[in-house]
Order: structure tokens, then sequence, then C-alpha cells
């Protein structure tokens, strides 16, 4: 059993693969948090939970979900629509939360607007632009989205959730797995849920000082 | 788009019904049958559900890339071609996995070596391509006879790599090996090892799994990466100034890439040990003499705990099928016991030994050998002598037959 734990960095100059370190996938029913298998209705809670803690809570559709190339994929992103609509109802004043597309996984030169976009190969920028202190992955695909999650998880503190459609993620800080509309909306209702109950930071996460 | 459904069930323009893959492997009945290693491989392909299959001629491969044309013009093969060279090949290959395709070729020795830059562009690029490596001699003077050498080149591209001993695991492992590889968590490279010849040219007892069930089709929407773009990366990052950039955003980006990969390696381990029955087989590891091989070194091996029984010398067996995800924890534990572990080979460098040498605690307990290499065979007395030899008994010369 490895003693190695997928927590919110700023981790290493280069942060290992969680894999590489011992952490597994969740089975189905399952979810990880910080790299410790866990009931999925547990991981709900918790990612409820965070998403009303931080001051900048965002979610980053990707490309699976934004673009209707699918009946499912139309769906999902309706969903995930309602998610971000659920989270504005349920922060408190002083919380921000956002939703920013990572339409592509092109590097973009000269510098990618951060406002916009998120991008796997630098989400750092993003992230600490917009003082996001925690943020959720969803329809990216999985190669990318792990590319994306170890970068975060060295240069940043951001917590980070992922959404995922197929196996789930170990580089995240908290992973779902099969991830479907009934899903993102039991998250949605988490949310409501614990809306009130949750207290949220008050400063800014530690990225702030490495920008 | 149409949303991807199941084809359980249904039928393929052959005949053949497309069949949960888990339940055809361990379910099925199957059917002995006496063929060569060449011809389980076409028996194996026959029921993979192969969109593409690329060929190019060299020893001793090369008589299992022309029976795959056969199943070609029979119509269970989507598509076949030969290459230009095994360079060519493997190129053409990445191409139609990038296009959404499950692709299968082969390839042997120089052929492996020349083919050698495209490994670790599959890996890097999330390609569950598998390869049939049928090893032979690689270095000057040509040899096109047995020796595992190339194997060791394999082990650090990114690749899965198993190594089978026998017909049978060849004819299991190509199915099941689409089965892991596939996997969207894994979603990499298998290069499939055998001992050219000693496999490919013999004939064994193959059980075979029915011939009107197949592996249901690849489907290329569970990749971790989108199907080939030219905007997307890999491609674009290789045409654009990402790959040049000196800063640290690109080296990070390129850094947490590479781990990927092996992160990828590590994920397959537990479809790997699902699959093929685990990393390892193990017989009386509580022995305080192991022999740890892979491939036909295992047959061999068991051949010469068999002779040395007959002596009164207990020995233990570990076969190693998967060297990449490589078994350390379970080599480690299944040799606890033993104080003498000995590793033959069939190749000069004995990169096996030094894989479990780097794996295991009081190292000097692993004698590297015996080896040979450039075809020679290893009788099991050989093996025999070597072990009485590391105990302090006598052991009959075997070299010469001076009087």
């Amino acid at each position: 059993m490895t003693q190695y734990r997928v927590l919110p960095g700023p981790e290493h100059f280069l942060p290992p693969a969680a894999a590489s370190m011992g952490i597994y996938l969740p089975n189905p029913g399952e979810a990880h948090i910080n790299g410790v298998i866990v009931p999925e209705e547990k991981a709900y809670e918790e990612a409820a939970r965070q998403f009303l803690m931080a001051q900048v809570p965002t979610i980053f559709p990707g490309p699976l979900v934004l673009w209707a190339w699918n009946e499912k994929a139309a769906k999902k992103a309706a969903a995930v629509r309602k998610l971000y609509e659920i989270l504005k109802e349920c922060v408190q004043p002083g919380q921000k939360p956002m939703l920013i597309p990572m339409p592509d996984y092109r590097p973009k030169y000269p510098k990618i607007n951060p406002e916009v976009e998120i991008n796997p190969n630098h989400p750092n920028l993003t992230i600490w632009h917009n003082k996001i202190d925690c943020c959720m992955f969803i329809g990216v695909h999985c190669h990318q989205a792990n590319l994306s999650l170890k970068i975060i998880r060295g240069g940043t503190s951001c917590y980070t959730v992922a959404m995922c459609a197929q196996a789930g993620h170990e580089d995240a800080m908290l992973s779902f797995r099969d991830a479907s509309v009934e899903k993102i909306l039991k998250l949605g209702e988490w949310i409501r849920k614990l809306k009130g109950t949750v207290k949220p930071r008050l400063t800014t996460a530690k990225t702030s000082a490495s920008n | 788009m149409a949303e991807i459904k199941s084809h359980i069930g249904t039928q393929n323009k052959k005949g053949q019904t497309y069949t949960d893959a888990w339940k055809m492997m361990h379910e099925a009945p199957r059917n002995p049958s006496f063929y060569t290693g060449s011809e389980v491989i076409k028996e194996a392909l026959r029921r993979a559900s192969c969109d593409v299959m690329i060929a190019y001629p060299i020893t001793p491969q090369s008589e299992a890339a022309a029976l795959i044309g056969e199943l070609f013009a029979e119509g269970y093969i989507g598509d076949y071609f030969r290459g230009e060279s095994e360079f060519a090949v493997m190129s053409q290959c990445a191409g139609a996995a990038f296009g959404g395709a499950r692709v299968f070729t082969t390839t042997a020795g120089p052929g492996t070596m020349r083919a050698m830059e495209n490994f670790p562009m599959w890996a890097g690029a999330r390609l569950p391509i598998q390869m049939i490596v049928t090893c032979r001699g690689i270095n000057s003077p040509l040899s096109i006879q047995p020796d595992t050498i190339e194997i060791s080149y394999l082990l650090n591209t990114g690749m899965l790599v198993w190594h089978a001993e026998t017909a049978q695991d060849f004819f299991d492992w190509i199915l099941k090996g689409f089965m892991v590889s596939e996997e969207p968590e894994v979603h990499l490279p298998l290069a499939l090892c055998c001992d050219g010849f000693f496999v490919t040219h013999t004939k064994d007892v193959v059980n075979l799994t029915p011939a009107d069930m197949c592996l249901p089709p690849y489907d290329p929407y569970r990749s971790p990466v989108p199907c080939m773009d030219m905007e997307c990366p890999p491609v674009r990052m290789m045409r654009d100034p990402f790959i040049m950039k000196s800063n640290y955003i690109s080296y990070a980006t390129h850094a947490s890439w590479q781990q990927e990969i092996w992160a990828a390696i590590e994920r397959s381990r537990k479809h790997t040990i699902k699959w093929i029955n685990g990393l390892i087989d193990t017989e009386n590891t509580d022995a305080e003499v192991v022999i740890v091989a892979s491939g036909t070194a295992v047959s061999q091996g068991r051949e010469a705990i068999r002779l040395l029984e007959d002596e009164g010398v207990r020995c233990g067996l570990v076969k190693v099928k998967s060297l990449r995800p490589w078994p350390g924890e379970e080599i480690r534990e299944a040799t606890k016991n033993a104080k003498h572990i000995f590793v033959p080979e069939f190749n000069v460098t004995g990169w096996l030994a030094k894989e479990i040498k780097a794996t295991i605690p009081n190292s000097e307990r692993v004698h590297a050998g015996p080896h040979v290499c450039g075809g020679m065979t290893m009788p099991p007395e050989i093996i025999a002598s070597e072990i009485k030899t590391a105990l302090g008994l006598r052991s009959e010369s075997l070299a010469g037959r001076g009087s």
C-alpha cells in the first residue's frame, strides 16, 4: 500500500504521475479522494464541499462535451451548464464561480488568453490569472486531462476534480469515473444540499505567490 | 453522429458473432488443433476483428505475415498490404491507428531495430497497435536464428512488452492483448514477443476458441486522445515551435507527456493481471534454488528442474510473462526464500538478469545464466549443470566429447 497522496501543490519541480507512485484508479461505483478509493457517494459530498469552500470554483469543459458530436454529448453539455447555474446560486458573496472551456489541445501562441480558455499544455496560466482554487475537468480526453492535472499539481495549489467518462484520473485530487448526465446533476444536488453549511476560504490560493 | 452501440451478439460480414471477450476467452469451448506458431498467429487474427494488418518480409515472421494475407483474401481483415520497409510499415501502422483502426503487424530482429524510432512515437501518441516480435539475432555477422536481444531494446519505448513461452500463450495473448492495450486508461501499443523458430516454426497442440466467434470491434471513441487530427497534439506539437521552445512550460508539457505514458503502463497492470492471470507464474518458490526466466527459456528451465529432481535437488520456477508492466513486487515475493536465483537467457547480455538484480534485495543471489545466443540451443542439462556447480555438487562437463 503506497503512502503517497494526491494533494494540492505546488508539489515539486516535476511532480510524479500518481500512477507511478502506486495510486490505483477506482472500480465502477467507486471514486478516489487524494488517491484513496472511496464509495462514490462520499466523493460527491467532498467535491461539493470543495466547490463551496473555494473562492473561484471553476468548471473546465473539454471538447467531448463542448461540441454536439452526438446526442449524449449535447445532453452532458446541458448538464454542465445546469451545474454551473447551481454553483452560482449556491455560493456566497465574494465567491466567483467560473466556466472556462478547453476547446482544443493546441499550444497557444504567442500567449493564451487566460480569461477565455484553458489549455492542457499550460493550464497553470489560466489558473494563476483567475486565481482559481478549485476546478473540475469534464469532457477532456483522458491523456490531455492527465497532462493538465499534473502540471496544475506541479505549479499551483488549486484543488482538482475530474468528472471522467472513462476510468478516472489518479492525478486529480478527487476523481469520479463513468461520468454521465445523472452523475453531473447529482453533484449539483449535493452542492444544493450543502449550500450555506460550508464556510468559504477568505484568502486566495497559494498560487498568487507564484504569479 | 450516431453514438457507438454495442456490437455484442451481432454478426460481421464473415458470419462470426461479436462475442464478449471474457466469455470468448474463458468460457467458450476450445478446439485442440496441431499448428505451428505462425499458423496460430493467423488463427488468432481470424478471431480478432482486426481492421488493418501491414506486412514486410523478414525471417522468422514472414510466414505469419503471409498467412495473414490469406486471411485478408478470405475477408477476415479490413485491409492488408506490404510496406516499403519495416520503418515504413510501422509508420503506416501509426497512420491507420491515428485514424481509429485496430492495427496489427509482425516483425523480427533487424526489422524491429530498423523500425525502432516508431515505437516511442506509437506510445507517445497512445496508439494501441499490436506488434508480434518473433525474436532473432540482430547483429553482424547476420544471423536469422533465435536470440532475444531485441526485447531489451523495446523495454524503454513505452510499449507494453509480453514474452510468450508457447504457441498457446501466443494464441491467447494476441486476443487478450487487444483487450488490455485498448483500455482507455492504458491505450498503449503492445509488443508481443516470442522466441523465433522455437515457437513460430514448431508444431504444438493449441486449444483454439470457436472460429465463429470474434472480439468486439475496437471503439476509437474511448481513446484518451482524439482520432487523427492535424490540429491536435502530438501532430500539431511536432509542426509547431512548441517542439523547439526553450522554456519551463514547454519542458513541463513534454515531461508530463512522458510521465503519462509510463503512468499508462502502470495502469495496464491490473488489466494484465486480470487477463493473463498474473504477470508471472510460479512453481515451488519455497525452494532454495529458483529459476526465473521468460519465453522458451522457461520450458528449458522446467526440463532442467525435472532433471535436478531426479538427483534430489529441489528447484522452483518463475515464469515472467509480462516485462512491461514489470512484475517487480511479484518477483520480490516469489524469490524471497531463494538462496540462489538462476536466470537462463537466449541472449548475450543477460538483460532479464539485470532487471531482476535491480528489483530484488540481496542481488548477489542472482546467477546471470546460463546464456546462449546467436541461435544456439540451451539444453536443460547445461542449466542443471550450472545450478549443480553453484551448489558445489559434482557436474559432468557438457562442452566436449573427447576421450
